[in-house]
């Protein structure tokens, strides 16, 4: 987080530019890095799929959220609902507990 | 009574167990569990498989799920039972019966938002609400 902090700074170093001291982000700031994620569509594959249990057992599709190094596959990138997540992490958590996924890969 | 409660028990035998032992053992766990007041719903043998990381030096093992009712007393003597018994890798209970009734909570919920849409996803394009049989169906 904070490194990613420095870059942005970095960045702002080399376009000549100072930091403007607000923290909103990139707002107001025309077609610059805010911009690109703005569009993009949010959608619960679960919600779609009417799914009201994530099995623990259920490997194949636990691993569609469990990228290879084992953590599990954050919000923000997945689109998930926050019921759904929660449901999914708790499954991921259990399936880990009985060595149907890995806690960690080196 | 006390409440009656639905349970998922997913346990690993040792690899070096065979198909016998493997069967015995799950029989002797059922046991247990008749014999302390519960019934059993399911038992299914999952077969031998890798584990994703090692588990007292053992790469692989024989998964074994059984669902169950019961009030949780035979959950405890169970899960005593599986902690002194070496040929258990490992054990997992999950309560099952909260989750369900979530789920149910929920395809209500749908059901009924369903219903108040004038025109709902049924393809004929009549009210919903008319066909209450119907829309359950496409539901389940």
């Amino acid at each position: 987080m904070s490194a990613n902090y420095e870059d942005r700074n970095r960045n702002y170093d080399d376009r000549q530019r100072s930091y403007d001291g607000d923290d909103d982000g990139d707002r107001g700031r025309g077609p610059g890095r805010g911009g690109r994620r703005m569009h993009r569509r949010r959608i619960c594959r679960f919600c779609i799929e009417k799914v009201d249990i994530i099995d623990f057992k259920d490997l194949r599709m636990l691993s569609n959220y469990v990228p290879e190094r084992g953590k599990i596959l954050p919000r923000r990138i997945s689109g998930n609902c926050a019921i759904h997540q929660r449901m999914l992490a708790e499954a991921i958590k259990r399936a880990r507990n009985i060595a149907l996924l890995p806690y960690t890969t080196d | 009574m006390a409440e009656q409660r639905q349970y998922e028990v997913l346990f690993i035998v040792d690899p070096g167990a065979d198909d016998d032992e493997v069967a015995k053992i799950t029989d002797n766990f059922k046991q247990i569990i008749t014999d302390q007041g519960g019934t059993i719903t399911k038992a299914e043998t999952l077969g031998r498989r890798q584990l994703a990381y090692e588990i007292l030096r053992k790469k692989e093992g024989v998964f074994v799920d059984i669902e169950l009712e019961g009030t949780g007393k035979e959950i405890a003597e169970l899960e005593r039972r599986m902690r002194v018994n070496d040929r258990v890798l490992r054990y997992l209970t999950v309560r099952m019966d909260e989750d369900r009734r979530r789920a149910e909570k929920f395809k209500d919920k749908r059901a009924r938002k369903a219903a108040k849409r004038p025109f709902g996803n049924n393809q004929s394009g009549r009210r919903a609400s008319e066909f209450p049989a119907s829309e359950e169906a496409a539901e389940a």
